[in-house]
């Protein structure tokens, strides 16, 4: 052994080079290097979506004649069934890849033992599942965003190449459904929906970090057996109407629906103030806090393996 | 300051005790070996050291306590838990990003420098690389992390013997000094005998040999006596005895090197054999054993 330079026991080990980290920017950067495919997802509807519509534009021209016969208002609405509408499947599409990737976010490192690699840094439990949280919460609906409105942009140009060839004007397309103000209303809607389905996510956050396996049905499953419990013993359902409106509750509550049967929406429709007062919205963002402090506890105090 | 110091740490899980008040005390600038059979306890030790399962007893790493200072100790302490915990999809690329984004003691050109002797590429992903090759780009990582103490438990299991040796000859030339301080579990006990400064048997959640290297040596005398002296060396108290070739090898706790000299060959012995000494003693009669081989 090296006799010479031993270290003296009890001195304070000289300075050593200490580097600036950003723990949670790698951290949410980790996240996407793992679940890349979370972003190819809504690009691949993106796709498919297209193509449906290139199939369907052979009739694009009629179907804008018949839309400019109608009167004003219901120009935009008609407008909005073509082009806002294209919106939903990837909306859908991206709630449906958080759910999974909730799912899996804090159990997969579990089941391979990366969470022994992953503990051996100096990244503290709070930030790694903050990062996962930012994925269904910030990052998808971004994505779904991005996403669609240029998807919707791309339909418009080509909506428009197509009626020019068939000699009708195509500026209506451009004044009765204007991108920029549509596209302030998807992302209002998705930004409250992603708030809406919080609690869901941190559900599904705390089940994959508690369940050892079979984590889609201890997400699944235990709501459903309540649900059916309170059936049985008393013969009501406001477990499930809860469940229901958590499910479906976001557009009620974060848009002005006057008419059931017009669904089209516009800038005038956003009803922020009732969002932002409704209970539903604090109640499940209270719950959503509490699963995510239980995951986080979970990470931290119980034995990862 | 000692790195780790232990006293009384207990740990049970249900009815099986994992840890029954264990005393350690590990000096800085050394390198510990800790051996034990299956279940033995050196995983609940070590989780415990490094912060990762609760314990009775007390408990400091660095004069921290690693229950509750764990975030903090993570930037002085690092870990090799298992072979093969490196996430699949990561790239070897995105592996030197991370850790350099989030460790403030990651010298990044150091890990380059240690992956340049590798044949490693950076585009890889871990699932493309065999179980030797991961177990390099671990050790990289790890080793340009300027950390004061590193944990080992079975870095080595399932890999061929170049990678062991490598493994720990990396580790001993490149990354070793009097400042760091090494604990490593193995079964491989042979492979780290000659790396090893300290040596710590565990044995049903208790430490049945504690002491250093050069301690073994003088202790330890392993004979391999002649038929005709075999009863005059049985009379002497061996610790243990083996039959290799139809001659008998005895081995000794701190046993007369000159007279033993005059009944057959005198050498070191190795530590697995002492190991088998000491375990084969244990099974048959834990309590009585433990006190002759315990420290």
């Amino acid at each position: 052994m090296n006799t010479e330079s031993t270290g003296t026991p009890g001195l304070a080990p000289e300075p050593r080079p200490i580097t600036a980290t950003h723990p949670m920017l790698w951290s949410v950067k980790r996240e996407l290097w793992e679940n890349f495919s979370i972003t190819l997802a809504p690009l691949t509807v993106a796709g498919l979506v297209l193509f449906a519509f290139l199939i369907s534009a052979m009739q694009l021209a009629d179907k804008i004649r018949d839309v400019l016969l109608l009167d004003p208002a219901k120009q935009a609405a008609a407008l909005d069934k073509m082009f806002g509408f294209a919106a939903i499947p990837i909306i859908l599409t991206s709630v449906i890849v958080a759910v999974f990737y909730c799912l899996d976010a804090l159990h997969g490192e579990r089941r391979d033992r990366s969470i022994l690699f992953w503990k051996s840094l100096p990244v503290s439990d709070v930030t790694t599942v903050l990062a996962k949280v930012t994925i269904p919460m910030a990052v998808l609906p971004l994505v779904a965003f991005v996403v669609a409105v240029v998807m919707q942009f791309v339909m418009l140009v080509l909506s428009s190449m197509i009626l020019m060839a068939n000699g009708v004007a195509p500026g209506i397309l451009w004044t009765q459904w204007p991108i920029l103000s549509q596209s302030l209303v998807l992302l209002y809607g998705l930004v409250t929906l992603a708030l809406w389905y919080a609690p869901i996510y941190g559900w599904m956050l705390l089940v994959s970090g508690w369940a050892r396996r079979a984590t889609f049905l201890w997400a699944v499953l235990p709501p459903v057996a309540v649900a059916i419990f309170e059936k049985i013993a008393f013969g009501t359902a406001y477990f499930a109407a809860l469940m229901k409106y958590r499910l479906q509750g976001s557009f009620k509550e974060a848009f002005i629906v006057d008419d059931p049967h017009l669904v089209s929406v516009d800038l005038a429709h956003l009803d922020p103030v009732r969002f932002l007062s409704s209970t539903g919205l604090w109640t499940g963002l209270a719950f959503a806090a509490a699963c995510i402090a239980a995951a986080i506890w979970l990470r931290r105090y119980r034995e990862p393996l | 300051m000692p790195c780790i110091e232990a006293r009384g740490l207990r740990k049970a899980y249900g009815n099986t005790i994992a840890l029954d008040g264990v005393d350690l005390k590990v000096d800085e600038g050394r390198i510990l070996g800790l051996i034990g059979p299956n279940g033995a306890g050196k995983t609940t030790a070590l989780n415990a050291i490094l912060g990762l399962a609760p314990y009775q007893g007390e408990l400091k790493v660095l004069g921290r306590d690693p229950w509750t200072e764990r975030e903090r100790l993570m930037r002085d302490v690092c870990f090799i838990a298992d072979v093969a915990v490196l996430p699949r999809w990561l790239r070897v690329s995105q592996a030197l990003d991370y850790v350099a984004g989030v460790h403030p003691r990651f010298d990044r050109a150091r890990a380059e420098g240690f992956l340049a002797k590798t044949a490693i590429k950076r585009k890889s992903r871990v699932r493309e690389l065999s179980k030797g090759m991961v177990a390099q780009l671990h050790l990289a990582l790890v080793m340009a992390i300027d950390a004061r103490l590193l944990v080992l438990d079975e870095p080595t299991l399932g890999l061929d013997i170049l990678y062991r040796k490598q493994f720990y000859d990396t580790l001993l030339n490149d990354y070793f000094d009097n400042s760091r301080t090494i604990v490593v579990t193995t079964h491989q006990v042979e492979e780290i005998q000659h790396i090893l400064t300290d040596l710590m048997f565990i044995n049903r959640g208790r430490i049945v040999l504690d002491c250093s290297m050069e301690e073994f040596e003088s202790r330890y005398t392993e004979v391999m006596v002649l038929p005709e002296h075999a009863a005059a060396a049985r009379a002497l108290n061996p610790i243990h005895e083996r039959q290799v070739f139809g001659r008998s090898i005895l081995l000794f706790d701190r046993a007369d090197r000159q007279q033993l000299a005059a009944l057959g060959e005198v050498r070191t012995p190795g530590i697995a054999d002492l190991f088998v000494a000491v375990m084969g003693n244990q099974a048959g009669a834990p309590e009585t054993a433990t006190q002759g081989a315990a420290k």
